[in-house]
């Protein structure tokens, strides 16, 4: 009887101790290296500080609206912090699926106080959106390709040159980016592409420039298959994101260069879903607070190529935790690399996006 | 038979019941336990997936956003003639500054833009600036310029045009879309060419789909011969064959046909080596519809097998026998005598593999290129990326009309009886 009694107190105060002390958190990301990255910068530490703590990822960005979405509709979110491109976090945003935040009262201050809002600027592009990196969409090409007769392409327009450059090509799989890089290469001035994109004439004049590769381009649809294609030589030049390119050229020492000319900056950040209890909600902006502080978000380019958001935080950004190269010359946002810099054009495309996608799958399609 | 005997008197049981109640009541309960044993299936199979099947086909209807939205406007807008080719009136505006004063508030307005953003492009942004602006407007009025101060297409026809074509609960509108058509000022009319591609891909997929079955059947059919004939040590051997890669990732078989096919592929370096091709004319085998149509042969090409084979393996070897000592050869024995009897095997497989085919997204989206996708990737793309759900439902409810209709036709053609798993 008492031996009883003991083992089921010892069973109550175990579960009392175990509930008490573990609070699970839910973190939506990419998966790879860009969530080891996250893990290594921001949540580690942060359960190393809060034992507390427990994170569990899911890999499911790619999905997060859809699934968010469903999940509001089924009055049951289990998520916590969710990992979204900018685009997303406005049609978040947008949806109602977001929680809106106010910057200054969420986020840290810079270490010299200037305030969050101040420190992110103009990358704060939604309400509801937390920015941790800048990355950008550009041109990778292999360096060791005989018919180029040792010419090497050094801007963006040298993708549309067939003649010069011949071989195939790697692209998105969807209009953004490819319609801008179309006009620029076809005569537009930069200031002018999204007026220019805006009209049926516009858009026409961008899928006649496609046009003119389409034969030689092999359509992408997830940032690995560019890299992977470069490998293989299934194409001499492609688009992903920098930070793939960086991964092919400095980890798997494949014969492969960066063409930063037109990158597109793109951000990558946090939302809050909406609907959180009160208790989660204030564990989550905790360890959101802690994650995009300036030191986190440089210590994440230890890691990974990617930007920081904050301007505070790149002059801390510095070698590469493993490979022991200087982050910097790799950073999208480095003066060397932003001689000739595109900035993606969220709210314009959150109009667009929909009726020119319609008209880019028919053209493909055709 | 009847219930009364010669003399016109009801039958009954020993406690003077008349028999027939007495049966219907001991077959009533006997009924109602067999329907609570089957009970707990029905209701399982009732809720996950006949519910989500209604509620698709309800979405693709469904569109009560706008009138919930903005009812007062919605309200004063059914007043406006459209085709006058001018902007409504104060009161329209007046209406409009109540319920996005509400929809603000409730922060409903950017969902009700990025809806009508679907039918024209703007309108999310409009909706968005403009929640921005309503709080800093004056609660006097006149509204009207009010709100064209704050974005000029609040003053343009169209945008109004959108709303009132919008704001009925119920919409055509996503299987006009669906049907690459649309509502111009002359009634229903295709959409631009530019813009038409949900046909183009039905047809696409339900040609593939053939092709792909067709391809099924042909490379199976030998295979579920061999299977069924070969002694038992070495057609088990064979079976292992079948299924090994049916129980391998369907990530991995794709990825492993694009390593075999791609231009710097194990094949095409095996053709130029032998010089049957030279360097330059490397042969383009993926991202294209001949990519999808071998990755997706061999990922389903056990579904063929498999019913295939349980149908030959039920025919008995002595008819082919018989046949031949009554002097029939080889073929006239296999074409007349066996092959009839493994029809119910080649409707079921055929059915399976057309079907699972028919909904498939995965693989061509990997391999497929542009001229290998199907409706199925497009509807991915409406669900998960631009959360059209509307269009997607009304896409999805076309490719389940689609399959009932093959169905049916099917059991006009073939005979659904004539269909056995084994």
């Amino acid at each position: 009887m008492k031996l009883k009694t003991v083992i089921l107190a010892g069973t109550a105060l175990a579960f009392a101790t175990s509930t008490a002390l573990a609070t699970d958190l839910t973190l939506v990301s990419w998966g790879g290296a860009y969530q080891a990255s996250q893990k290594n910068a921001y949540t580690d530490p942060y359960i190393a500080e809060n034992p507390g703590i427990n994170v569990i990822w899911d890999e499911s960005s790619a999905e997060a609206v859809a699934k968010l979405r469903a999940m509001n509709e089924a009055g049951n979110v289990t998520w916590d912090l969710v990992d979204v491109v900018a685009s997303d976090a406005i049609r978040l945003c947008d949806e109602g699926l977001a929680m809106e935040i106010d910057a200054d009262e969420l986020l840290a201050a810079a270490p010299d106080g200037t305030p969050a809002s101040e420190d992110f600027g103009d990358l704060l592009v939604s309400d509801c959106f937390i920015p941790q990196i800048v990355y950008s969409t550009t041109f990778g090409f292999r360096s060791d390709v005989d018919e180029w007769g040792g010419k090497e392409p050094t801007q963006i327009c040298d993708v549309f040159d067939l003649e010069t450059f011949p071989g195939k090509r790697s692209l998105e799989k969807r209009p953004i980016n490819n319609m801008e890089w179309a006009l620029l290469c076809d005569g537009v001035p930069k200031e002018e592409v999204y007026n220019v994109l805006e009209t049926e004439e516009g858009q026409a004049q961008a899928l006649a420039k496609l046009d003119t590769i389409k034969d030689n381009v092999v359509w992408w649809s997830a940032g690995a298959e560019t890299p992977q294609l470069l490998a293989d030589k299934e194409v001499v030049i492609g688009s992903t994101y920098n930070g793939r390119l960086f991964a092919l050229i400095e980890e798997q020492k494949q014969p492969v260069k960066m063409l930063w000319d037109a990158q597109v900056f793109d951000l990558d950040g946090w939302i809050i879903p909406t609907g959180l209890p009160e208790d989660r909600l204030a564990e989550v902006k905790k360890l959101v607070k802690f994650a995009t502080d300036t030191q986190r978000l440089a210590d994440q380019a230890k890691f990974i190529s990617y930007g920081p958001a904050r301007k505070s935080s790149a002059p801390l950004v510095g070698q590469h935790a493993t490979l022991g190269i200087d982050m910097a010359p790799h950073m999208p946002t480095d003066p060397n690399n932003a001689k000739n810099t595109f900035l993606y054009n969220y709210e314009w495309w959150a109009d667009y996006r929909d009726d020119i996608d319609a008209k880019f799958q028919a053209w493909l399609a055709q | 038979m009847s219930d009364t005997t010669d003399n016109g008197q009801v039958l009954t049981t020993q406690d003077g019941k008349p028999l027939k109640a007495a049966l219907r009541r001991a077959l009533r309960r006997e009924k109602l336990r067999a329907f609570l044993l089957i009970a707990p299936l029905l209701i399982f199979v009732l809720i996950t997936f006949v519910a989500p099947i209604v509620d698709m086909l309800f979405r693709s209807v469904e569109n009560s956003i706008v009138a919930d939205t903005l009812p007062k406007t919605v309200i004063e807008l059914n007043k406006w003639d459209s085709s006058s080719g001018e902007a409504p009136g104060e009161e329209v505006y007046a209406a409009l500054y109540d319920d996005m004063l509400i929809a603000v508030d409730l922060k409903t307005h950017t969902r009700l833009g990025s809806r009508l953003n679907y039918e024209q492009s703007g309108i999310s942004s409009l909706f968005r600036k403009t929640g921005r602006r309503i709080k800093r407007m004056d609660e006097d009025g006149p509204f009207k310029d009010q709100f064209i101060g704050a974005d000029k297409k609040w003053g343009e026809v169209e945008t109004w045009q959108v709303l009132q074509q919008f704001s009925p609960r119920y919409t055509d509108g996503y299987f006009l879309n669906a049907f690459d058509a649309q509502r111009g000022p002359e009634g229903i009319e295709m959409k631009p060419e530019n813009e038409q591609i949900y046909m183009f891909l039905f047809g696409r997929t339900l040609f593939l789909s053939i092709v792909i079955t067709l391809s099924c059947l042909l490379l199976g059919y030998p295979i579920a011969f061999l299977l069924a004939s070969l002694p038992l040590r070495t057609s088990n051997l064979l079976m292992i064959l079948v299924l090994l890669p049916f129980w391998t990732s369907l990530l991995v078989r794709t990825s492993a046909w694009k390593v075999l096919l791609q231009q710097q592929g194990v094949i095409n370096d095996f053709l130029v080596w032998t010089r049957l091709i030279d360097d330059a004319g490397r042969l383009v085998m993926i991202n294209n519809q001949t990519g999808t149509i071998i990755a997706m042969t061999h990922i389903l090409l056990p579904f063929m097998i498999l019913p295939l084979y349980s149908v030959m393996k039920t025919i008995s070897p002595s008819y082919v026998r018989a046949a031949k000592s009554l002097g029939a050869n080889d073929w006239t024995a296999f074409w007349r005598v066996y092959f009839p009897q493994s029809v119910p095997g080649i409707g079921a497989g055929a059915i399976l593999v057309f079907i699972l085919s028919i909904g498939y997204y995965i693989t061509p989206e990997l391999v497929g290129g542009t001229s290998g996708i199907f409706i199925s990737n497009r509807i991915a793309y409406h669900i998960s990326s631009s959360l059209n759900w509307g269009l997607a439902a009304s896409l999805g409810t076309l490719l389940l009309v689609a399959v009932l209709v093959l169905f049916v036709v099917y059991d006009k053609i073939v005979g659904i009886d004539n269909v056995k798993l084994g």
